[in-house]
């Protein structure tokens, strides 16, 4: 059983088309492996029944030749993704025991392509957070634990479930979404490797809006291979967004393995932040290293305008944020609680169904777009995101990639830093930047730090560009070797 | 810029967030931590910059005006708190 939950998703498909198992065994076995992982609380929806008839489906189709390029392949839903029929809750209460009468276009892609759903994962509520402890479900426990001890770690947020989940072998992959690292500080946090694409390569259809200018979908896998296989089923245009972009898709495993030789990589030198740990400093001087022996340019870049990256996300996010959630009301859907009026009801319905995170986000951008204040937050942030597009374009003109690190710390323990908004913002500092230019960045574990807790490198590409940081992956993948797994304590 | 209670009462209200009185400091304190934090953005030169208001690559294209979906009440009102006749049923709008 557990060789079967091991496998990469490569690998699992390779072992379907040769017919070593079915399916339905290995779906059995993530099934198992689901439900005997509870104190990790990385599913806060089960749907076993659900996915082994999905299983026995791909396995019919498999024997009439029809299997598609995830047929019969068990992945993790995170829970902000509309699927019908099955709860979906942003892991807000506001939305209550909301079941979607349709499906995102996400996960319908993955059906298409043959996946099967084992669940829904815990994420931080309406994918507002950097540790998952803002989930109404309550946190997500990282399935790692610094060496020797027993303390509870933070799997990183927002999709913490989704990443603890690959990195627990409870699923061969899984869906996740990025506003400003959300799919990268996980992954970095738990040895797995995570890409936010292009801003539009996926569509938004279906997955609860968070900042829609800065959302975007993409997986968190095993491998970058195994990014690279999902990715492909996850993108596409959708005439139902209208920010989805309307070109093709490249066959993205096509550029794992590629040659990296020749490629110019940029070092932003303002990431060279205070106070980073010593062992960040050191795991960025070896992924320079590794791009150098593979062939790689090394090229000294400046993106002078990074330091002011947090702070315009601060506006913009919660902007897009308060205005996106206006529409949790009480009325259609959801929670409702009563008041002696219609504003009173509004009032009592967001009082009790949003949390405190979500509520000081909605409050912030209420305040930044209320009269007066507009132009000097809101307009202001603007103008510094454009600012900050401007810098990677310059930077650019020079590279065909940048390499930084993908988090200031490896992953921290649970309620360390619950006290202290600001401190908590800064986890995205190396990851927010993407999100406000709409550019791919990818997460690669890269090695441990002396507790023995993974950390990750990040790679930052040109706009439509992930090929080549599934070929930079690639290659700093195959020189990192990295094959430490958690040890099993769940 | 700092933000009083008085404040914070009215940014509720407007968010359509109710907040107990006892509570209405601590946000304050709160919030102008973040927003302290976030005035650094004035150090930014910004003059004659375009605000970047979309990261999309594209121009935003045009559809067929014409009715893709619909006709599915039942649906439509699948997760609604109270319904009566295929209706939603809402408090009370105009007094």
């Amino acid at each position: 059983m557990s060789s079967l939950t091991s496998l990469t998703l490569k690998a699992a498909l390779d072992g379907l088309a040769a017919k070593s198992f079915s399916s339905e065994e290995l779906t059995q076995a993530h099934v198992e492996a689901v439900a005997a992982a509870k104190p990790l609380n990385a599913f806060i929806l089960e749907t076993p029944e659900k996915a082994l008839d999905m299983a026995r489906a791909a396995d019919a189709r498999r024997a009439k030749g029809e299997a598609g390029p995830l047929e019969g392949a068990p992945l993790g839903i995170k829970d902000l993704f509309c699927t019908e029929g099955v709860r979906s809750t942003a892991c807000s209460n506001i939305l209550g025991n909301f079941v979607p009468t349709y499906e995102s276009t996400v996960t319908s892609q993955l059906w298409r392509d043959g996946a099967v759903m084992l669940g829904k994962l815990n994420m931080d509520e309406f994918a507002m957070g950097s540790s998952n402890e803002t989930s109404a479900f309550g946190p997500v426990v990282n399935p790692w634990r610094r060496d020797g001890g027993n303390a509870q770690l933070t799997p990183g947020g927002s999709s913490g479930g989704s990443a603890a989940s690959v990195a627990a072998d409870l699923c061969l992959g899984a869906t996740a979404t990025d506003t400003g690292g959300s799919i990268r500080q996980p992954a970095a946090f738990t040895g797995t490797v995570g890409i936010k694409p292009t801003y539009g390569r996926c569509s938004r259809w279906g997955v609860v809006a968070f900042a829609s200018s800065l959302d975007q979908a993409g997986p968190i896998a095993k491998t970058v291979e195994d990014a690279a296989i999902l990715l492909k089923s996850m993108s596409g245009h959708d005439p139902k967004d209208s920010t989805s972009l309307d070109i093709e898709v490249p066959d993205f495993a096509s550029f794992v393995g590629k040659s990296v030789k020749g490629l110019r990589i940029g070092i932003p030198k303002e990431y060279r932040v205070d106070n980073m740990p010593a062992e960040i400093e050191k795991l960025w001087e070896q992924g320079i290293a590794w791009l150098k022996e593979a062939g790689c340019e090394i090229v000294e870049v400046s993106l002078p305008h990074t330091k002011y990256a947090l702070p315009a996300y601060y506006i913009v996010a919660p902007a897009e944020a308060s205005s996106n959630l206006a529409r949790y009301d009480g009325m259609r859907y959801g929670l409702r609680v009563d008041g002696s009026n219609l504003i009173e009801t509004y009032e009592n319905t967001r009082a009790a169904g949003f949390g405190a995170e979500v509520k000081r986000r909605v409050m912030i951008g209420t305040y930044v777009l209320s009269a007066g204040y507009y132009d000097a937050y809101y307009v202001k942030a603007l103008k510094v995101r454009r600012r900050i597009a401007d810098d990677f374009d310059q930077a650019f003109e020079k590279v065909d990639a940048l390499l930084t690190p993908t988090a200031p710390s490896a992953a921290f323990g649970l309620g360390e830093n619950a006290d202290d908004p600001v401190a908590m913002y800064l986890n995205d500092i190396f990851t927010v930047t993407v999100n406000l230019a709409g550019l791919p960045g990818m997460s690669i574990p890269a090695g441990v730090d002396a507790g023995g807790l993974p950390l990750g490198l990040q790679l930052i590409g040109k706009a439509l560009d992930e090929g080549t940081l599934f070929s930079l992956g690639g290659a700093i993948e195959k020189a990192a070797d990295f094959k430490a797994k958690p040890a099993r304590w769940w | 810029m700092a933000i009083d209670a008085a404040t914070v009462r009215k940014v509720a209200r407007l968010a359509r967030i109710a907040q107990p009185e006892e509570k209405l400091e601590p946000l304050a304190k709160e919030l102008s931590g973040i927003l302290a934090w976030i005035e650094q953005l004035n150090e930014v030169d910004t003059d004659g910059v375009q605000p970047m208001t979309s990261a999309v690559h594209m121009p935003i294209p045009m559809r067929d005006d014409v009715v893709t979906d619909g006709g599915d009440p039942a649906k439509v009102l699948a997760n609604a708190p109270k319904t009566v006749g295929g209706f939603f049923v809402v408090p009370k709008v105009v007094e």
